[in-house]
């Protein structure tokens, strides 16, 4: 890939240190937890890149996309929970296809009706009636999927399938979301998108908090299937047992490490194959016709350029890998605990990554996925020394010193922001810059 | 009197919380659409500079009332809260010098300034949970209620009480003392005058010899006095927790957008239009119909339209509907 000078091979390689020093001074566990996590992140900073970088897009819903994305991995993965179709599963399908033909007969009516008054009373009544229609079959329906064994299930539950398919459908399920978004708000002032994403992303979290039927909302659902083998079996398995004491590991530790290797195979292998699709696009006539969309879209629209549609293809697509990212991660995690979906956390810390790595720069995005989060969990115990440090004189019962070492916690937002804005200022093509 | 009882019901539960919080909201939608109006960008701290506003007033609110200082019936904050503006004009001012001016200067796009707004929300945020931490604080004192449903009973011999919170008095009385002010300085003096000169025609206010960087000046203090003043309100009429602040930033975009960015009336009937629909449409209006509806009509559900969980997709599906059909606002704001 052309675009690697060999300085920014040295940024990788400078980052790469920090990992691999992570793994001598705390431990290879918390260094390779980081650094699946770290895959996760470069992946969402590459979505966002796709937005930012390439079209100037302005997206702050990314926390909707990647959430949608762990829905789907719930969806795909969890096994069907035994009657809740037959029970009201089907009745929820009718009540939500229901509501959807309710709006889609609106805007049919909206396009085939002369403007007037008439126009608006008949989409009025299509609209009331519609919503009565749809929350009296719906919420039967919730009802009673949601009485199958609450405390266990309550839920429709998934299609039973292998859980890798289910980061296609999280792209898919962001990208149909980035759709609906994508046709309102692009074409408006760039504010509008972000206003618009905003919301967008909240909904989703609210969607998942509260809908029962669909992911046990605060219940959480816990114990994905997993693509790799568990660690018990890993030590009951005798030719692994053998193998970590051929190296003069401990089994139990050694079985840990072996199944964060194999996430962090999978997840390099979706990483490079998406880096590679997104330097071949960036370096196509495609790419070039987004950039030059993004530095002027007047000059682009006057080459013939259907600026509004091709802001909606790179829209789509980089929330799609928002999505991608996110079913991946709930993957890693085993379980989809909507209450952990901060914004702070899954949206502007992305944003963080992308504007340090250098927008525009799928490298630099990863670049800065990775140094980025690797900050964000290790500026929490390094406040933590730094407050002990301050607090070291200090009284034993000082209710200042106190509140210094619980308020540690909050160290990294202040951190965060300030990179943010020190980059954005100084450096503002960040550490790797386009081109 | 059934008729009496289901408007009582009505007032207590929908118009009177949706006019609070109207208020608030059109008070922090007022302070987004001036940054946008004069700045021109979406300043994303807003909800955070409420916070910061809100905490140092609440930090003076308990000195002061560990040093025993009171207002009798009224909540002490308000004798805090200049200083809480006061703070938070500092903290603003700052910002713009070490942050906007920079970009201001270089005479950068928008979304750059929107981006460094967010650097700006994260270090907010950190301060204000660093200093006064994650959780719920309550701050309010003096009398809780004007009216409260006892005496408002005893008092008609309805059946349904009315009751009228101080939070609630103070938030109404407050914000349209807030607004008069902000309206007589933006119509009357000379400097709101080369403000409203400024944010109409950028390039003829400079030629008229306009001072940009005063203007950008006084807009910042305007925006701390306002967004201090509804993060206090809201916190003394809900609770002080910083994250419902950085939540608040969708509905007061919305209410700004809805009612047109850079228009000062129309945030101030944004914010009633999107207060009003999120509480109408997450109320359950069963007690109100029962009182209406004859004997047999009576209904078995809540007459919920939404559950109250999606207050935000109200506020969102109405800035959907905005955008799409006329973007630029109900009051036409300044730019699509």
């Amino acid at each position: 890939m052309k675009t690697m000078q060999p300085k920014h091979v040295l940024l990788f390689v400078l980052v790469g240190a920090l990992f691999i020093g992570t793994g001598f001074v705390q431990s290879w566990n918390t260094a390779l937890t980081i650094f699946n996590m770290g895959l996760v992140s470069a992946i969402m900073a590459l979505g966002v890149n796709m937005q930012w970088g390439y079209a100037g897009l302005f997206n702050v819903g990314v926390m909707g996309f990647v959430a949608l994305g762990g829905l789907a991995a719930v969806l795909v993965s969890m096994p069907p929970v035994e009657g809740a179709w037959a029970a009201g599963g089907v009745q929820v399908l009718l009540g939500l296809v229901l509501g959807a033909a309710t709006i889609v007969g609106a805007i049919l009516v909206w396009g085939r009706m002369r403007p007037g008054r008439m126009r608006g009373i008949v989409i009025l009544i299509i609209l009331v009636a519609g919503f009565f229609i749809f929350r009296a079959v719906f919420d039967a329906g919730v009802a009673r999927v949601e009485s199958i064994d609450p405390a266990l299930t309550g839920y429709l539950g998934g299609l039973g399938l292998p859980v890798v398919l289910s980061w296609p459908v999280g792209g898919l399920l962001a990208a149909g979301a980035a759709w609906i978004i994508g046709k309102t708000a692009l074409g408006l002032r760039s504010d509008y998108l972000a206003i618009a994403t905003l919301g967008i992303a909240e909904i989703v979290i609210a969607v998942l908090k509260n809908e029962d039927w669909l992911a046990r909302g605060v219940k959480n659902v816990t114990g994905l299937p997993r693509p790799v083998p568990f660690e018990v079996d890993l030590q009951a398995n005798e030719r692994f047992v053998e193998l970590a004491q051929g190296i003069g590991a401990d089994p139990v530790s050694a079985s840990t490490i072996a199944v964060k290797l194999a996430y962090a195979g999978l997840f390099i292998v979706v990483l490079l194959a998406l880096i590679w699709l997104s330097e071949k696009a960036l370096n196509s006539p495609w790419g070039r016709m987004m950039r030059a969309i993004r530095d002027n879209e007047i000059s682009a629209s006057a080459m013939g350029k259907n600026v509004k549609a091709r802001h909606l293809q790179i829209f789509i697509l980089g929330s799609a890998v928002c999505g991608l990212a996110g079913a991946m991660m709930t993957t890693l995690d085993g379980q989809l605990v909507p209450g952990t979906y901060q914004p702070l956390r899954f949206t502007f810390l992305i944003w963080v990554m992308v504007i340090v790595g250098g927008s525009g720069n799928n490298w630099g995005a990863v670049l800065g996925g990775f140094l980025v989060w690797w900050l964000w969990i290790q500026v929490e115990p390094i406040g933590l020394m730094l407050m002990q440090g301050i607090t070291a004189g200090m009284a034993e019962d000082s209710g200042l010193r106190d509140h210094l070492l619980d308020s540690a916690a909050h160290m990294r937002l202040l951190t965060m922001g300030l990179i943010l804005l020190l980059v954005l200022r100084f450096s503002p093509r960040g550490l790797i810059p386009e081109r | 009197m059934d008729f009496l009882n289901a408007l009582v019901t009505l007032l207590n539960f929908v118009i009177i919380p949706a006019t609070a919080y109207g208020a608030q909201l059109a008070l922090g939608a007022l302070g987004v659409t001036l940054i946008y109006g004069i700045l021109r960008f979406s300043n994303f701290a807003h909800g955070d500079t409420m916070a910061f506003g809100a905490m140092v007033t609440i930090l003076v609110t308990w000195f002061l009332q560990g040093a025993g200082v009171s207002l009798g019936p009224l909540p002490t904050a308000l004798l805090a809260l200049p200083v809480g503006i006061a703070a938070t004009g500092l903290l603003l001012i700052g910002t713009d010098r070490a942050v906007y001016r920079f970009y201001r200067a270089q005479k950068a796009k928008p979304v750059i300034y929107v981006i460094a707004s967010l650097g700006v929300m994260f270090i907010m945020n950190g301060i204000v949970r660093f200093i006064i931490g994650v959780d719920d604080q309550r701050f309010a004192d003096g009398e809780r209620f004007i009216i409260s449903a006892r005496t408002f009973r005893e008092m008609t011999g309805l059946e349904e009480g009315l009751a009228f919170r101080t939070s609630q008095g103070i938030t109404i009385v407050v914000a349209i003392i807030a607004v008069a002010l902000l309206f007589w300085f933006l119509n009357r003096t000379r400097t709101g005058k080369s403000m409203r000169a400024f944010s109409d025609n950028e390039d003829l206010a400079l030629l008229s010899g306009i001072n940009p960087e005063r203007v950008v000046l006084y807009t910042w203090l305007i925006v701390a006095a306002l967004a201090t003043t509804a993060g206090v309100l809201y916190g003394l009429d809900k609770s002080f927790k910083p994250f419902t602040y950085f939540q608040l930033l969708l509905p007061i975009f919305a209410s700004a957008i809805v009612g047109g960015l850079g228009n000062p009336l129309g945030a101030i009937l944004g914010g009633f239009v999107i207060a009003f629909s999120e509480i109408t449409v997450t109320y359950a209006f069963r007690r109100v119909v029962s009182y209406l509806a004859p004997e047999s009509w009576q209904p078995d559900g809540l007459l919920q339209l939404l559950s109250t969980d999606y207050k935000f997709a109200v506020s969102f599906a109405i800035l959907l509907i905005v955008l799409l059909f006329r973007p630029t606002g109900i009051m036409k704001g300044k730019s699509i």
